[in-house]
């Protein structure tokens, strides 16, 4: 999960990292009383999940409380790369900067370890760094086990080159950063830049924060800082069935068991797709391995509810379940939905293979609903399922 | 001879005695896999009965260890437990550690990750959040259906369970040396490079099958070793050409970052290193096919 910068500066706050005040507002006015609050100057910034809000006119200077109110009004609702300003943050002035740097930590996948990045070259794209001038920006890896001390952060300072005279401070700031980083259960804290002041401070300016969700069962206060109006309605309703769904743009719906299977019937539907008017797979949804008649229900209802659906394709390998339990399912699913008063009305191809296939189709077979239709492969039930949307379309 | 897992593994079970542990001890046990004890301190000292074969509860791996002989772990603890056990496993040096638990903080796996390296890697770590790891007619260490396939020549190392199970379908006359679930997290402990390494060993296996989906660069760097280390033939798949660009797809690896981990980057990278790539899982096992009778 990815954190407003306003988000990111409160966690910074709380583990030490040294950061400017702010708050975030989400109506004009809110920005006079904020603003007074910070001693009559401020910084509106927009709160958006996309960079490069600053060239986009997103972040403006205010010399009083009534300039803030009117930056404010510009900025609230503005469209930044196609994401709308809902919120600014009414941060406190920066004192004059000398230098901006660049640190951060992160999840570093190929070697299984975390690593430490940190640039005298900051305030910019990072990635434009790397790739122009790599020798600026020091990659150290963290081992898990023994963090990040003051002797680590020193050792990551020396090998970005920090001049001497910030070093120390900036080798503090990586510490609190660590603590942040670890202490949130965060795949990434960045912060960009990190200035020093004339006043000899160092500073995080701007930050970005990536949460792991995985944490979330020890990091109770992580729910909410979820963005739950930015999320897709279906995204959110499925959510809240604890179903894994993503919302796609396309017609056919895929319900399936297994997050590796579910990809790869996507793939084969959008191959399939190519041959029946370019349809595309409407969505991502796993529901695991059990498919119970309730979960496979909660999934159709999810999937029917989509008006982009034309096709529903219900993929779905029997392992430890066997196919006869999923065929029971998706039959007693179908009641349940009526039952509910949802009629079904688009048709459904399903594909059961695997444990007791035999049983699970006869039983689909004997059902004789007159939306289902069953195919036995999955390229030829991709196939069927692409075909009936593009007939819908 | 299979690799990692073969019928004179001797197998405890952390987290036996919970629901999941139970149901699938059990059908462990009825793929003829050796369970020999099982672990959970409050447990300790008594005994758990699978359809009229005991089972030994004891109170930690290194308990199980000397009275049994145990020599492979399997995982069903949840995930706020997870990393205590898995270190319980690496200070007893037991070989094998399969971690079944899905939804582990990567905080917790890279850092259980590092404290095996610091151990001096005497424990091979599988998973976490896969399948396991089956070779058939001889050992079943995790959740993998026992009666899809019967032995044979095929090793098979994958990121998903499902599609693990689906390629031992399509396959099933010929049949499996190994297959082993490796996991869809951001860190895992035996990689797809581990697996190849030792398939590429494993005088019982003819052909390699890949499985690959979207994150990391796993599958590049695997490709890069089969141009390098691998003689046997490869075939390979990788899920995920449709998955938009920063949403996790269902695995907590799964994910497109920006231009990387891309399934489109890793078929190009496997197909450079000479592995034929099916389009879909059904032409996968085709080529496979092909591959053996040719």
């Amino acid at each position: 999960m990815d954190l407003f910068e306003y988000q990111a500066r409160d966690l910074f706050a709380k583990h030490g990292v040294p950061v400017l005040a702010g708050e975030v507002i989400d109506t004009p006015e809110a920005a006079r009383e904020a603003t007074e609050r910070l001693g009559g100057k401020s910084v509106v910034k927009a709160q958006v999940k996309v960079g490069g809000r600053g060239k986009a006119g997103g972040v403006k200077l205010a010399a009083d409380p009534e300039e803030a109110v009117a930056r404010a009004t510009d900025i609230l609702g503005m469209d930044i790369k196609g994401h709308t300003v809902h919120k600014v943050m009414i941060a406190e002035l920066s004192p004059e900067i000398e230098a901006e740097y660049y640190v951060s930590y992160l999840l570093d996948r190929t070697n299984r370890t975390f690593l430490a990045m940190a640039s005298v070259q900051g305030g910019m794209d990072i990635e434009e760094v790397a790739e122009k001038t790599p020798e600026a920006l020091a990659k150290v890896p963290v081992n898990a086990v023994d963090g990040v001390d003051i002797e680590k952060a020193r050792e990551i300072v020396a090998q970005a080159k920090f001049p001497a005279e910030v070093a120390e401070g900036v080798a503090e700031a990586m510490v609190t950063l660590w603590d942040t980083f670890v202490a949130e259960d965060a795949l990434l804290v960045e912060v960009n830049p990190l200035v020093k002041t004339k006043d000899g401070r160092i500073l995080a300016l701007d930050g970005k924060v990536s949460l792991d969700e995985n944490a979330d069962f020890r990091q109770p206060d992580h729910e909410a800082l979820e963005d739950k109006a930015a999320a897709n309605p279906l995204e959110a309703a499925a959510k809240a069935k604890n179903l894994n769904y993503v919302k796609l743009e396309g017609e056919v719906g895929i319900i399936g068991n297994g997050a590796g299977l579910v990809m790869s019937t996507l793939d084969v539907v959008a191959y399939a797709g190519e041959k029946h008017g370019n349809v595309k797979p409407a969505n991502f949804l796993d529901i695991g391995g059990g498919a119970s008649a309730e979960v496979m229900a909660n999934g159709l209802e999810i999937i029917l509810g989509d008006a982009d659906v034309k096709s529903v394709f219900v993929n779905v390998f029997g392992g430890i379940t066997a196919c006869d339990e999923v065929a029971n399912g998706i039959v007693q699913a179908l009641e349940l939905l009526k039952s509910k008063g949802e009629d079904v009305t688009k048709p459904l191809v399903v594909r059961l293979d695997g444990n007791n296939a035999e049983l699970g189709r006869k039983i689909l077979s004997d059902a004789n609903h007159p939306l289902v239709q069953r195919v036995d492969t999955m390229d030829g039930a991709a196939d069927k399922a692409a075909e009936l949307a593009a007939a819908a379309k | 001879m299979a690799i990692f897992l073969t019928k004179d593994s001797k197998v405890i079970v952390q987290g036996m005695t919970g629901a999941t542990g139970m149901k699938h001890t059990k059908l462990m046990l009825a793929d003829g896999t050796n369970i020999v004890g099982g672990v959970n301190p409050r447990k300790a000292g008594t005994s758990v009965d699978f359809d009229g074969t005991e089972v030994p509860v004891f109170g930690s791996v290194a308990e199980a260890m000397e009275k049994t002989g145990a020599d492979v772990s399997v995982l069903f603890v949840p995930p706020a437990f997870a990393k205590a056990a898995v270190v319980e496993a690496i200070d007893a040096e037991i070989p094998l550690a399969v971690v079944i638990t899905e939804g582990i903080a990567v905080h917790d796996s890279a850092a259980f990750w590092a404290y095996a390296g610091s151990k001096g890697n005497k424990t091979r770590i599988i998973g976490p959040n896969c399948p396991g790891l089956i070779t058939p007619g001889q050992s079943n260490a995790g959740i993998i259906p026992g009666d899809i396939t019967k032995p044979g020549r095929i090793g098979l190392v994958s990121k998903s369970g499902t599609l693990t199970y689906q390629m031992m379908y399509e396959l099933r006359d010929i049949g499996f040396s190994s297959a082993v679930g490796i996991g869809g997290d951001p860190v895992i402990g035996t990689t797809h490079i581990d697996a190849l390494a030792a398939f590429e060993a494993d005088p019982e296996t003819d052909l390699i099958v890949m499985i690959g989906e979207i994150g990391g660069d796993a599958e590049e760097r695997a490709a890069d070793y089969i141009a390098k280390n691998v003689t046997k033939p490869v075939v390979g798949y990788v899920a995920g050409f449709t998955a938009p660009e920063g949403k996790t797809m269902g695995h907590a690896g799964a994910i497109v970052s920006g231009s990387s981990g891309t399934a489109a980057a890793k078929k190009d990278a496997l197909e450079a290193a000479g592995v034929k790539v099916g389009k879909t899982p059904t032409e996968t096992a085709k080529l496979a096919r092909e591959v053996l009778g040719g």
